[in-house]
């Protein structure tokens, strides 16, 4: 547990892609099976056990030490298990000091003044002799002999993953103090972080699957391919990696693929490309989702709905996993369609924002899919195929299904510029009609393009119909004024620029307003669950690639700014939409802002 | 005779009117008798100053041959009057040359400890408890979460990462009086035989340190250095130039820190350290109850840091305990110009 809590320690810090790699890869290099195989289930999330409560924490530490002086340490940490990790008594007494001090009357170990011999010459009073605790057996502050040597070693990775795994609720707070008592700070923090599943060092589970790849010079690709067939301590992983065995095979009837993702196209960019070479469709304002079915060993069909990031969300649409009869994977967006017409994205929110899926909800937000792109058909992958075949693939495949909520997303006819301009000025019309509220652009795809996962260049394009909205994130919240006092309602979000040491957000405004009342209490609650620190009335929120959260910044225009580290300032910016479903790492960048910047000054 | 006609505390510092001295004056005085060379507590305009002789010797290589119109050296254990009051000076453990004070007058005895830690430290004579009446105590890491760990185990982090990463230059930022030195002494006992590298801030009091029988082995300073040449070494700076344009001569530099600090995470990001070393030259909060009560003092007056949960302990523990509310310590001057800057 202490080595996994160094590497996680070590993570938190680090703030760059590569040397996070490095430090995860080198971990799995060092420690055995089946720790690292614990540890990469930590760090891809995959980890199952009851969460322990704040609450817990509170109480296990009040048992320990002095109310006040947690009181005090507290306020100054700000957090509660780094508070408690770092102030966790070392025995279970309250003072671990030996007293009083034996007569002690060696001399100091380096003279480097003399007259030692004058110490104390007259003392006026009977006090206790002197003592002599610094540099004595280098052990610090604490005696190095007695207790220390005969404590039982640690609980290691695997002991406190498959003991929680098991443990009944009421035996949970004995098992913990024990551990707390076990491991040193280090080894507290992590475990507190583990236990109640706040674990944010900014590592995404791509990451660690990266990581792990490295291990036997594999692609991630190759890892995630697999990677919903196994499970934790992914023995048979890390053998195939280290060459002692054959590649796991697939067992996951209905696994997940990496998405490919679109570039924002600039006014410069069409000068290069040959209209002929794209096939148009709309961008339509939904979630982009990935339907995948297949069959398991007896024969029966599999569903699963994904979101771009590869989370399996089939739990929220009971009602549109059925439509997937056919074993293959769809790209798609998903929309709320009422009497066959596409309704805005305010009404899927809607029915995105409820714990429970009720019939009731499921009725009145009817749920649709609408096809992109077909990954695979029943057992053949073909992302390799280029778009344009997999296109009649797909119109094949969709006519095959015949169910109303599947539907196919219709291609935009043109044959220059000119004409797709047009239509993304006005998409009713060119064939959206009365669905064109619910499209955000036009989406240009190279037919000769494959299906590759990430965001390669020149394959596919985004043309946004509004230039001026960004996907930015949160950075800091402040408390607002009057009616609005008690909810952090002040905004700063930024976009990713290149940094010393790769991508780093930069913040380029600050926003107050543009969102609903209950967004405002879903934002002000992921404020005060995901601050980082406090300066004064200012709140860090996280914002990792990985965490954090994205928000569609509509705004007037912008211009050049001094006074803005990022260089530009925005007129009039606010939240159009809340982004839950856009991890913090696809947010808009300070190149399209500055790009933004030059069309700004043409007109 | 009360311990507050003995001393008091006042604008200019700690003041002992019997004595006719003040301690770490703030202001300039007329006598002043000073622990240790940390700019908060050694400042320059006194009139008469009496400390050991290594504090003198670093005063003035800080601010020159006229820092105060007269000065007096004492070792450890010696003992002076000064009017009615005995005075001594006791190793604090904390940098070279830094002193407790004991005053003694008509039977009760007060020790003003400075700054002081009582974890081992190969660059300076280790701390000694000085029986009193009355200790004075700083509180800078003065909560239950301070808590340092052996320095040994922090410098292998240190080294552990020059391993991983031997492509980049490490940049770790420490006060350069006391810290820097002990840093580079732990990574030699460590093992690490290689050149260090020493922003020029660092220079004088560094050689100032190997001159008093003090071995750092192989020291370079970084600006005679090429930037590829600077891959995979170690190099001390002041922390304020670890932030700062500086680093760019540096190949993708990781920068670390040195100080007790570190222990909190939000500090540490705060300061963009990418590997924080908990490595303190003060007492942390088990150090600091421990030393309390071995001084068999009791009452306890507590100053620069964390006064109130160390105030409420010392009560708890059946201790007469006051917060002494001077201003102007512990705060960090971390000018890389003059390396000025108080150690934590
Ligand atoms: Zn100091």
């Amino acid at each position: 547990m202490n080595r996994f809590a160094e590497l996680l320690d070590r993570l938190s810090y680090e703030p760059g892609r590569n040397n996070k790699l490095r430090l995860i890869t080198q971990y799995f290099r060092e420690v055995p099976d089946p720790d690292r195989g614990y540890a990469l289930a930590a760090l891809t999330g995959t980890l199952s056990f009851k969460h322990a409560k704040p609450g817990l924490i509170r109480e296990l530490i009040a048992a320990r030490v002095d109310p006040e002086l947690f009181a005090l340490s507290y306020d100054y940490v700000g957090d509660l298990s780094e508070t408690v990790a770092l102030m966790w008594p070392r025995t279970p007494t309250s003072s671990s000091i030996k007293e009083p001090p034996t007569p002690h009357p060696s001399p100091p170990l380096a003279t480097l003044a003399e007259g030692g011999e004058e110490v104390a010459a007259t003392p006026s009073a009977p006090l206790p002799p002197p003592l002599q605790r610094g540099g004595v057996g280098g052990g610090g502050p604490l005696p190095d002999a007695g207790q220390g040597h005969n404590k039982p070693p640690p609980p290691t990775l695997t002991e406190v993953v498959t003991t929680l795994a098991t443990l009944g609720k009421a035996e949970l707070p004995a098992q913990l103090t024990h551990w707390l008592d076990e491991l040193d700070e280090t080894g507290r923090w992590a475990l507190l972080k583990l236990v109640t599943g706040a674990m944010r060092i900014g590592v995404s589970a791509r990451l660690a699957k990266t990581a792990a790849a490295a291990l036997g010079d594999k692609d991630a690709h190759d890892v995630e391919l697999i990677w919903p067939g196994l499970i934790p301590p992914y023995l048979d992983l890390f053998a195939w990696l280290e060459g002692r065995a054959d590649k796991p095979a697939n067992r996951d009837a209905a696994p997940f693929r990496p998405v490919m993702l679109a570039h924002a196209i600039e006014t410069d960019d069409f000068a290069t490309l040959d209209a002929r070479d794209f096939i148009a469709e709309w961008k339509w304002d939904g979630i982009r989702v990935q339907a995948v079915s297949g069959r398991d060993d007896d024969g029966n069909i599999i569903a699963r709905l994904y979101s771009r990031t590869g989370e399996d969300i089939s739990k929220s649409f009971p009602d549109l996993l059925p439509s997937f009869q056919l074993p293959g994977a769809i790209d798609g967006e998903l929309l709320v369609l009422r009497e066959g017409r596409v309704q805005s994205f305010n009404v899927l929110q809607q029915r995105l924002n409820r714990k429970s899926v009720t019939p009731k909800l499921m009725k009145e937000f009817p749920i649709h899919l609408r096809a992109y792109d077909l990954l695979a058909d029943n057992e053949s992958d073909l992302r390799l195929l280029p778009f344009v075949e997999r296109r009649t693939r797909l119109e094949s495949f969709v006519a095959k299904l015949d169910d109303p909520r599947i539907g196919l997303s219709p291609v935009v006819p043109f044959h220059d510029w000119a004409t797709i301009t047009a239509a993304r000025a006005d998409p009713a019309a060119f064939g959206a009609g009365d669905d064109a509220e619910a499209v955000e652009g036009v989406m240009l795809k190279r037919r000769d393009a494959p299906y590759l996962p990430g965001r390669p260049k020149g394959q596919w394009w985004k043309w946004k119909r509004d230039p001026h909205i960004i996907d930015a994130v949160l950075m800091y919240a402040q408390r607002g004024h009057g009616k609005r006092s008690s909810y952090y309602s002040d905004y700063t979000f930024g976009v990713w620029t290149e940094g010393s040491d790769g991508d780093q957000l930069v913040p380029v405004g600050k926003a107050y307003f543009g969102f609903t009342d209950e967004e405002l209490i879903q934002i002000d609650r992921f404020v005060r669950r995901n601050t980082t620190e406090k300066f004064g009335p200012v709140r860090h929120v996280v914002h990792e690639p990985d965490q954090g959260l994205v928000l569609e910044v509509a705004f007037e225009g912008l211009q050049r700014s001094t006074r803005h580290k990022s260089g530009v300032a925005m007129r009039f910016p606010r939240i159009s939409r809340l982004r839950w479903d856009k991890p913090p790492r696809e947010a808009d960048r300070l190149e399209t802002l500055e790009r933004m910047l030059k069309t700004e000054k043409v007109h | 005779m009360r311990p507050q006609d003995l001393l008091v505390p006042t604008p200019a510092g700690l003041c002992c009117r019997l004595g006719g001295f003040h301690i770490d004056p703030v202001r300039p005085v007329e006598r002043a008798l000073i622990t240790h060379a940390h700019s908060d507590h050694a400042r320059p305009g006194h009139g008469t100053v009496l400390a050991t002789q290594e504090t003198l010797d670093m005063m003035r290589l800080r601010y020159g041959d006229n820092f105060a119109g007269r000065t007096q050296a004492i070792r450890y254990g010696e003992t002076l009057r000064l009017d009615d009051v005995s005075v001594s000076f006791h190793p604090a453990g904390h940098v070279l040359g830094s002193a407790q004070i004991a005053m003694t007058c008509n039977g009760l005895r007060i020790v003003a400890s400075g700054d002081y830690k009582d974890a081992p430290d190969p660059t300076c004579e280790p701390f000694e408890v000085v029986p009193c009446d009355v200790f004075i105590t700083e509180a800078t890491f003065g909560l239950p979460v301070f808590r340092h760990p052996d320095a040994a185990p922090e410098v292998r982090k240190l080294l552990d990462s020059v391993r991983l990463f031997p492509e980049r230059a490490h940049l770790v930022g420490a006060y350069s009086l006391g810290k820097a030195q002990r840093v580079i002494a732990l990574l030699r006992t460590a093992g690490y035989d290689a050149p260090i590298y020493l922003h020029g801030a660092m220079e004088s009091i560094t050689h100032y340190y190997e001159s008093r029988g003090i071995a750092l082995g192989e020291l370079r300073l970084v600006k005679d250095i090429k930037k590829a040449d600077l891959a995979g070494t170690i190099t001390l700076a002041p922390p304020s130039a670890t932030s700062d344009i500086w680093t760019r001569r540096f190949p993708d530099p990781l920068t670390a820190f040195a100080s007790g600090w570190m222990r909190i995470r939000a500090r540490a990001r705060q300061r963009g350290v990418e590997l924080p070393l908990v490595i303190s030259d003060h007492a942390d909060w088990d150090g600091l109850t421990a030393t309390i009560k071995a001084t068999g003092a009791g009452e306890i007056w507590v100053t620069h840091g964390e006064e109130e949960a160390l105030v409420h302990w010392c009560k708890t523990q059946g201790l007469a305990a006051r917060p002494l509310a001077l201003v102007g310590y512990g705060e960090e001057d971390e000018s890389a110009s003059t390396g000025g800057e108080d150690a934590a």
